[in-house]
């Protein structure tokens, strides 16, 4: 009974930060909505089917790409630019995780982190259409037909879009919850504890869980989109091997084996990032010691520290 | 393709160290490239300051292989921390691996800072060049080409013919069978992986004389070294050989052809390998 509350509690805090802590805070957060969609997809996969992406940054990035091709033509609608970049996250992952759905373990994270590098130097060596490796700019989209134009970067950053992309990501989590204890969602757990047991059951395991890598992959696609507004800009680094790594690190901080694990993960990911790389420039040594620890002593992650029972929830 | 086979060269033995890692620990190990990157570090202070020692221009090759081999001793205590995961699921091992990539990359950021280090071209030419047909090459390349070869040919006899060897590859085949019959498989895992980093540093040190050292050198050569491990097949020597020569020489053709799809190609041909032959073209047993 105390976690609608709990729920209810954690949204009003962060819907009150641009209020309370200020615009510094409240950009802060900004990144937060676009991982924290990403990353429940990615949970969708890793804690729910037990498969390891290594190369989720694809649809990040695709995601991103669509947004800044597209307000780069003029297409300014943000609904539109999600729609899109679902679209083509939904178009891409389909014959990519029809491949990759059916190896499991070490072969699935090697071939979805082939995918990613693939569309990696794509992203890179295609310079006309994508701008290489100075990125694509985006543009300020408009939010529900409107553009906002009294308001400055900061202004419009820290007031509209701040609450679009809180309500974003609460439609989000509120989807994937419905997803995730769906009968669907008991599938693909019974596919990841024992995929034969399942089968034997009559669980299509492959075709589910090409189901969760294609709905994952919308979910990194408009996170990707959310990513970039912020920053103005489509980098390919966002494709890049290592942001994948950097994904997977938040699932498991805040703990895979949790709903709210992820959401939780990428908050403490990038407050800390921030709170590191201002003491330090060399946040990855203090970021890879962290990772290290919470595989060797915290496999539950923060998650399972604060809730011991060890609930699914 | 002569530059090819160089790069091949050198690609095999970074490639080789993850093989013999995964054969026996079944670690996947995403570090190995940065193994690769502080032999290639080490290898350029060391020679720098060898040749300020007054040594002789041409002694950098000796110079280059003892800076490899004696970055192994990083082996053991790494081991030591993967060794806690053996018993967990794999995913938790690939995520440590990766936090040793952070740490290392960092490492290097700390001691040599962002700079590329490079050694001289009158270094790397110091042993001449000789034509071969139509081009010339500096000879030291062809001596990286014939000293990976040696390691290759030295590796081949170690796994076939020694004691070790063979303790080696009964624990690749089974570890607990290898465990109770009386293997001491700390001691095995230990000496296996420290081998396994020997060679990617060793590997980071050949290269250096031909290219600069740079921050990203580790982490972009480990997603060549995968590829040449899904070619050649997972745990299979003789795999990573020939996955070695295929992405080196695609490389290079790439290069020479339509550069814009050298890492292109090479993903399309493992995502290909990965689809129709998933244990790549080497593996024995289908994963």
């Amino acid at each position: 009974m105390t976690r609608p509350l709990l729920l209810a509690a954690a949204a009003l805090a962060v819907a009150l930060v641009p209020v309370v802590a200020g615009p510094y805070y409240a950009t802060l957060m900004l990144p937060f909505f676009g991982y924290g969609l990403a990353l429940l997809g990615l949970n969708l996969l890793f804690g729910y089917a037990g498969l390891l992406s290594f190369g989720h940054a694809l649809f990040v990035a695709l995601g991103a790409y669509v947004a800044a091709a597209l307000t780069g033509r003029g297409v300014l609608a943000f609904e539109a630019i999600l729609a899109a970049a679902a679209a083509a996250a939904a178009l891409v992952a389909l014959p990519t995780g029809a491949l990759c759905v059916r190896y499991v373990k070490i072969y699935f994270g090697m071939l979805t982190l082939a995918f990613g590098m693939l569309f990696y130097s794509f992203l890179l060596k295609f310079y006309p259409l994508t701008g290489g490796d100075e990125g694509m700019p985006v543009r300020r989209p408009r939010l529900l037909g409107q553009a906002f134009a009294d308001l400055d970067k900061i202004g419009f950053l820290t007031g509209p879009f701040y609450y679009y992309a809180l309500a974003l990501l609460a439609l989000g989590t509120l989807l994937m919850w419905r997803v995730a204890h769906s009968p669907f969602g008991l599938c693909l757990r019974a596919g990841r504890e024992n995929a034969v047991k399942a089968e034997c059951v009559g669980v299509h395991v492959r075709r589910l869980r090409l189901a969760a890598f294609v709905l994952a992959a919308v979910f990194a696609a408009v996170g990707g989109a959310l990513l970039v507004v912020p920053t103005g800009l489509a980098d390919p680094l966002l494709a890049y091997w290592t942001h994948s790594g950097n994904l997977v690190f938040m699932v498991l901080l805040g703990g895979f084996a949790h709903f709210f694990g992820p959401l939780l993960g990428a908050l403490v990911f990038i407050l800390l990032q921030d709170q590191v790389m201002s003491l330090t420039p060399y946040w990855r040594v203090v970021f890879g010691t962290i990772l290290a620890v919470v595989v060797l002593f915290f496999p539950r992650g923060l998650m399972g520290m604060l809730d011991p029972r060890g609930a699914r929830a | 393709m002569l530059g090819g086979v160089f790069h091949a060269a050198v690609l095999f033995l970074v490639a080789a160290g993850l093989q013999l890692v995964f054969g026996v620990q079944k670690i996947l190990n995403l570090a190995c490239g940065s193994f690769y990157a502080l032999g290639a570090y080490t290898g350029v202070s060391l020679v720098q300051w060898a040749l300020g020692a007054g040594l002789p221009r041409p002694a950098f090759l000796p110079v280059l292989l003892a800076a490899g081999a004696a970055l192994a001793v990083l082996g053991p205590p790494v081991e030591r921390v993967l060794r806690a995961t053996y018993e967990r699921d794999e995913s938790f091992q690939l995520l440590l691996t990766f936090a040793l990539v952070l740490i290392f990359e960092d490492v290097i950021r700390v001691v040599w800072g962002t700079a590329p280090h490079q050694l001289g071209g009158d270094v790397y030419l110091a042993y001449g060049r000789i034509p071969v047909g139509r081009v010339t090459v500096p000879v030291y390349n062809l001596l990286v080409i014939v000293a990976a070869g040696l390691i290759a040919l030295g590796m081949g006899l170690l796994l076939a013919r020694t004691r070790f060897g063979r303790i080696v590859r009964a624990a690749a085949e089974n570890r607990r069978m290898a465990a109770a019959l009386g293997v001491d498989m700390a001691r095995v895992s230990t000496r296996v992986f420290t081998l396994g980093v020997g060679l990617g540093t060793v590997g980071g040190a050949l290269v250096i004389p031909a290219t600069a050292a740079v921050n990203e050198m580790g982490i972009e050569l480990i997603v060549e070294a995968f590829a040449v491990v899904v070619i050649g097949g997972l745990g299979s020597m003789r795999g990573a050989l020939v996955g070695a020569l295929i992405v080196g020489l695609l490389k290079a053709l790439a290069i020479a052809v339509y550069p814009e799809a050298e890492m292109l190609a090479i993903y399309l041909v493992v995502i290909a390998v990965l689809v129709f032959r998933p244990a790549g073209l080497f593996a024995r047993a289908a994963a």
